[in-house]
């Protein structure tokens, strides 16, 4: 099939997909259609404004929304901003593909979540510790999301059997799903095998 | 009689079986039978051994979920027939195991089977009634040598 895939960026807050595309001719960077947003990198942790070219958060004005403009909205998208003038001519400055986020809001298959999100539907679970940690890697085209988690002294106590701890893995599986619409692999650790962390903590191991 | 049964969680993964080894080594710890339940990613090791406190303490020391489970030993024959002798009384006393595992002392002589049941007092009595022989824990984890048979006698 004589097919073209181009990127093509938004977020819903501001429209959805059709904030940036990339062009036919230059496949090289998205065109910002700047004449409705106006785009600059920042700094994340200082909110210092990046001159263009730097790697840093994208943040978008809306110049032509009226029922719903943003004002300079951070969306915790890193990248850069390319201004050299592009084979196809559009004077448009470019922005490269998403590379992080300034959050630890993970991506999995398109759907935005929070590792507390996760957190708390752990916690909504009889018989599992706090303690967690989160695998995410790529697959061929796919990513994958691992959830490790320990349970508890008390409940491995009164029961030492298989379909018992299975039955736990299948209900973690079925509230991820519910409450957050993602599948996970789910596995029961030895509660040595996760750090303990103090203050903040890093439960996220991305390897894509 | 009930025997107490140290269960430990353990991850699917090289090296774990060891480890667990050699801390029960390290505790001078004898174990007599065990039985490893395996899944994909996870396993439940079940041990019988000489000190069941050493065993739980010393495991939950070094890190790993412990549980302590009451489980009952029977005798059978160590001849074809052995196993099923008990099994049909219990499928006709509706009586289910959650899991089970044997071993032999010598060859030809006695099997011990270990069996873990939703119900331990039904399945002791149905087991008496029916004249089986249960092993007490300390038989068990003792040497051959004062092993002894408590004949189950009719309630």
């Amino acid at each position: 099939m004589d097919i073209m895939a181009l990127n093509i960026y938004g977020l819903s807050e501001i429209m959805g997909p059709g904030v940036a595309m990339e062009c036919t001719e230059g496949r090289e960077g998205m065109h910002v259609f700047e004449d409705h947003f106006l785009v600059e990198t920042i700094n994340p942790d200082t909110g210092e404004v990046l001159p263009p070219g730097a790697m840093g958060e994208l943040v978008f004005t809306t110049l032509t929304k009226e029922a719903f403009p943003l004002i300079r909205y951070r969306t915790r998208d890193i990248s850069h901003i390319i201004t050299a003038p592009c084979r196809c001519g559009r004077t448009h400055q470019r922005m490269d593909r998403v590379t992080g986020r300034s959050d630890d809001m993970l991506i999995i298959r398109g759907v935005n979540v929070f590792p507390s999100q996760i957190e708390a539907v752990l916690v909504g679970i009889q018989g599992l510790e706090p303690h967690y940690q989160l695998i995410v890697d790529r697959v061929g085209t796919l990513d994958t999301l691992e959830v490790q988690v320990e349970v508890s002294d008390a409940f491995f106590s009164n029961a030492d059997e298989v379909r018992v701890l299975q039955k736990i893995k299948k209900r973690i599986n079925k509230d991820l799903k519910d409450f957050l619409g993602i599948t996970a692999k789910i596995k029961l650790v030895e509660p040595k095998s996760l750090q303990r962390f103090e203050g903040k903590a890093s439960r996220v191991i991305d390897k894509r | 009689m009930k025997v107490e049964q140290v269960s430990v969680f353990l991850e699917n993964k090289q090296g774990s079986l060891e480890e667990v080894m050699r801390i029960l080594k390290e505790a001078n710890v004898n174990i007599r039978t065990l039985s490893l339940a395996d899944t994909t990613d996870f396993g439940i090791l079940r041990l019988i051994v000489n000190d069941v406190d050493t065993t739980s303490r010393v495991l939950r020391d070094n890190g790993f979920r412990v549980s302590r489970t009451t489980v009952v030993a029977v005798e059978v024959p160590d001849k074809p027939g052995g196993l099923h002798s008990i099994l049909a009384v219990l499928a006709r006393e509706n009586i289910t195991a959650e899991y089970l595992y044997a071993f032999v002392e010598k060859s030809g002589e006695n099997a011990v089977i270990i069996f873990r049941f939703d119900d331990s007092a039904a399945a002791l009595e149905v087991l008496r009634n029916n004249s089986f022989s249960v092993l007490s824990g300390d038989k068990l984890v003792g040497g051959q040598a004062v092993w002894f048979l408590e004949w189950g006698r009719a309630r």
